[in-house]
């Protein structure tokens, strides 16, 4: 009986026995296999969806924004008691003064400073220098009285965004019940509501969550980005273009490609240290600057364009190499007048990939002091400024709740760039690649 | 005149240097109709004569720009006053510091001493000057090359030969500047992390098990008397690259298991590129995931089962960075099991094995040394992944190995240390340094030995 369970089976029955035997137990393990493969993806994709929703779901409301409308009188004695309008006195006036009468002719019934202090605290501090905007563009307005969107402040917006709620606790919705009264009948005489959020996209970074923007942060990565682009790709380009066509098969080639495949899988952070020991320390080049951002990215994205290049370099068949060289054309010839071109889909492709990773990239950029708080949108290449992943790092780390929504905001408007540079690697990829 | 505009001049003398070359070309042959008695094309020689006047134009450009700022703060500092000459470095230091933001002009002039402000506007003044020199250097230089390569325009001279001999140094310039890079990267990192190992010695740092970098400013503070032994950083950051393998190699390696063996081709394209969406997500939003939404979840799980889970635990940190490196570990080990050959599989299959069996014991096993290689490749990562960790993990550097307790890593204590001023002859600033060599060398180590196996493994099957 014992020869029929263990050992060499005698016979075909034998075996076909013992195979039908473990038959069930091998497909179940076959089933539970594929089913654990089939819960990796779907964990995968699960991961992918909750990371987008959550972002999304805390950053979408960053489109609309509270805004005050507050009824100004444009007071002469307030603006430009001298009465000469120098612009120099208008810029410094008190507008601060003219939105505070403001509220008061709204609520007259408010008295005494602390109550006074809570009324004032529905709008932003952003509305005097909105004040400031107008009268200096315009002294006109001066002696007139005229109606005037402004920013409420972060507290309010969070309440009308329905991020805290009545019934919690004043100490946590960080409005007290006077300040729910004063928005309650803003509300209903319609002149506090959600609107296009003009601060977020126009202003550089504040201090105040609702005056908070991104403009300066996608300024300053698009000059860092420039800067990355101008050089990274003409040298990737070039090297891979050495590599490919023109190398001699030794020593210098083989410690050239070594290198380049260990420096793709440098930490990036260590490009940083290079920035800071090299460019900034060494150089005397100024800090937070797009100039040195673009230049450490440089170094950090060459690998990715080079190798990319190459590999699309490598894909145009040796016949048309040969025929061009048949043809007399001398080796840069072939490459300027035959190679290159037919290769530039994919060139670009991996220049885009390059750059999308180094537009993601902060850790080496904080290393330069790309962190600075900078709330002016940098002009030139040599500003101090910060770009778009840093300005999440920043904004993530503070405390009041605005900064959630608009950190997360933030995250949209970088991963929307992202996908713009994706999809036309994609596209240009699936639209000029030839197969040979 | 600022470096732009010399920039500009000197591509404009490009131009210009352009046509004369061609126009000479052709008037030595003379005239139009001549030109096949040239050696080359006429436009090579417009070529070679522009590429002679920009290189050391450039070169000249470059290095002027780069030393400027050097060589002239150096000059005024020689021009502040003899009182200033006997100050100690730092307030020679602070000095400067002033002086450079009266030049940018974010300090008004009157808020500075005497000498600052004339020192100041001599700065401005020597700028002016250089600024003008450089112009007059460079395109100097230029002319000067242009007229040379003018005179030596001949019917015989070999123009394309000699343009294509520059592209191709110029070519292999560019190669060289991966090579340069890690030069550079050797070099300034040994260089600090040597000054900072003559202060602190090789032991402290590889043995010492107490973490607190914060110097004494004043000789008698009490508790900061600095301490740089790394061995917490390190077991910090392994047990935050543990948890994230974790989570990745499982699920990264069946991913891509089902994705290469089991899946419909269907499927494959539309799937795979929407796990590869993880990898391309930057950091800094995984880092934010990490904090405003996983950490505080693992808290209140943590809290329903009775346990204590830091508001920054490895665990939060680590399970992020594992989602972040499963694209990468299933892209990997995807090709390495789609290049294992089918006739392997036919042979499993024709001894009657289901296909799981044929997975596990044929393709993985032959897949094996790849998929290791992929793996070492994950693991450099995560130990060099950054922001996910300075935004997620804390800073203080516990041992321990209980992945609910905050711990700090290596990158991390790079950043706050360098993040902010840094003087360049403290210990603290140093210190990021020797960090920064270890984690170099260690990721250095892993990707070589990968690339090693990985490229064995391909041979195998070619």
């Amino acid at each position: 009986m014992n020869s029929t369970s263990r050992g060499v089976p005698r016979t075909a029955a034998e075996t076909q026995a013992r195979v039908r035997a473990g038959l069930a137990r091998r497909y179940r393990a076959e089933r539970r296999f594929r089913a654990y493969g089939l819960a990796a993806v779907a964990l995968g994709i699960a991961f992918v969806v909750f990371l987008f929703g959550t972002v999304l779901s805390q950053g979408l409301s960053v489109l609309r924004q509270a805004y005050v409308q507050v009824d100004v009188f444009y007071d002469p004695e307030t603006i430009d008691p001298a009465g000469g309008r120098d612009p120099d006195d208008l810029v410094v006036a008190d507008y601060q003064s003219l939105v505070r009468a403001s509220l008061r002719e709204r609520f007259p019934a408010v008295e005494g400073r602390p109550a006074l202090r809570e009324l004032y605290g529905v709008v932003s501090s952003a509305a005097a220098v909105e004040l400031q905007r107008r009268v200096t563009a315009d002294p006109g307005l001066i002696g007139q009285r005229g109606r005037v969107w402004v920013l409420a402040d972060d507290t309010v917006d969070m309440y009308l965004k329905g991020k805290v709620s009545r019934a919690s606790p004043a100490e946590e919705r960080r409005l007290s019940d006077a300040q729910m009264g004063y928005i309650d009948a803003l509300r209903a005489s319609g002149d506090l509501k959600l609107r296009f959020n003009r601060s977020f996209f126009g202003n550089g970074d504040s201090r105040d969550p609702e005056q908070a923007g991104v403009r300066g942060a996608v300024v300053g990565s698009f000059l860092t980005l420039l800067i990355t682009l101008l050089l990274s790709f003409p040298i990737g380009v070039g090297a891979a273009v050495y590599l490919e066509e023109f190398a001699p098969r030794n020593r210098i080639t083989d410690v050239i490609e070594v290198n380049i495949n260990n420096l793709a899988a440098v930490p990036s952070i260590v490009f940083g240290l290079l920035g800071l020991a090299m460019f900034i320390s060494f150089f005397g080049m100024p800090r937070s600057a797009p100039l040195v951002g673009g230049l450490v990215l440089t170094l950090l994205t060459l690998p990715t364009v080079i190798i990319a290049s190459r590999a699309a370099l490598k894909a145009v068949p040796p016949s048309i190499r040969e025929a061009a060289l048949g043809m007399g054309a001398s080796r840069w010839q072939t490459v300027v007048h035959h190679v290159l071109p037919l290769a530039m889909p994919g060139v670009l492709t991996g220049a885009i990939i390059g750059m999308a990773r180094a537009l993601g990239e902060s850790a080496p950029l904080l290393m330069i002091g790309m962190v600075a708080f900078i709330v002016e949108v940098p002009a030139g290449a040599l500003d101090p400024s910060t770009v778009l992943p840093v300005q999440v790092f920043l904004w993530s780390d503070l405390p009041e709740r605005g900064f959630v929504e608009r950190t997360s905001g933030a995250i949209i408007v970088l991963l929307l760039f992202l996908m713009v540079m994706n999809a036309t690697a994609v596209v240009l990829r699936n639209k000029f690649e030839k197969r040979w | 005149m600022s470096s732009s505009i010399v920039l500009l001049l000197i591509v404009a003398l490009t131009v210009l240097a352009f046509q004369v070359g061609k126009a000479r070309a052709i008037a030595v042959v003379g005239g139009h109709r001549e030109v096949r008695n040239l050696h080359s094309l006429p436009g090579h020689y417009g070529l070679l004569t522009a590429m002679w006047c920009a290189i050391p134009a450039l070169v000249v450009f470059v290095a002027w720009v780069a030393l400027q700022d050097t060589v002239v703060t150096r000059l005024v500092l020689s021009h502040l006053g003899a009182a200033q000459q006997g100050l100690p470095d730092s307030q020679v230091a602070l000095l400067l510091n002033d002086l450079r933001n009266v030049v940018a002009g974010s300090l008004p002039a009157s808020s500075v001493s005497e000498p600052v402000r004339l020192a100041a506007e001599e700065f401005i003044r020597l700028r002016r000057i250089a600024g003008f020199s450089l112009a007059g250097v460079a395109l100097g230089v230029g002319i000067l090359a242009l007229l040379w390569v003018r005179a030596r325009i001949r019917p015989d001279l070999r123009a394309r030969n000699e343009y294509e001999r520059i592209v191709e140094w110029a070519l292999f310039g560019c190669s060289a500047v991966a090579v340069l890079t890690t030069v550079g990267i050797v070099l300034s990192i040994v260089f600090e992390a040597g000054r900072f190992f003559s202060i602190v010695p090789f032991t402290e740092f590889f043995f010492g098990t107490t973490w607190s970098p914060q110097m004494a400013i004043r000789a008698d503070q009490i508790g900061s008397s600095g301490a740089f032994g790394a061995v917490p950083l390190f077991v910090g950051t392994i047990l935050i690259s543990m948890v994230a393998m974790v989570v990745a190699v499982p699920l990264g390696l069946f991913s891509a298991i089902y994705l290469a063996e089991y899946a419909a081709p269907r499927l494959r394209r539309v799937v795979k590129p929407l796990l590869e969406v993880l990898a391309g997500v930057p950091t800094v939003v995984y880092g934010f995931f990490a904090v405003t939404t996983v950490g505080p979840m693992l808290r209140t799980l943590g809290e329903s089962l009775g346990l204590s889970v830091a508001g920054e635990s490895a665990l939060a940190a680590g399970l992020v960075m594992g989602i972040m490196i499963i694209p990468f570990v299933s892209s990997l080990a995807d090709d390495m099991i789609t290049a294992v050959p089918q006739s392997l599989r036919d042979g499993a299959y024709a001894l009657g094995a289901t296909r799981s069996e044929t997975i596990r014991q044929v393709v993985l096993r032959a897949a094996l040394p790849g998929i290791v290689g992929g793996i070492l490749l994950a693991v450099s990562r995560a130990i060099g992944e950054t922001m996910i960790v300075v935004m997620a993990a804390g800073l203080a550097a516990n041992m321990t190995f209980n992945p609910l307790e905050a711990v700090t890593t290596v990158t991390v204590q790079i950043v706050t240390l360098l993040v902010g001023d840094q003087e360049f002859d403290s210990p603290k600033t140093l210190a990021a340094f020797a960090l920064g060599l270890m984690l170099f060398l260690v990721t250095l180590l892993l990707n070589v030995i990968a690339l090693y196996v990985v490229r064995k493994y391909r041979e195998q099957y070619e």
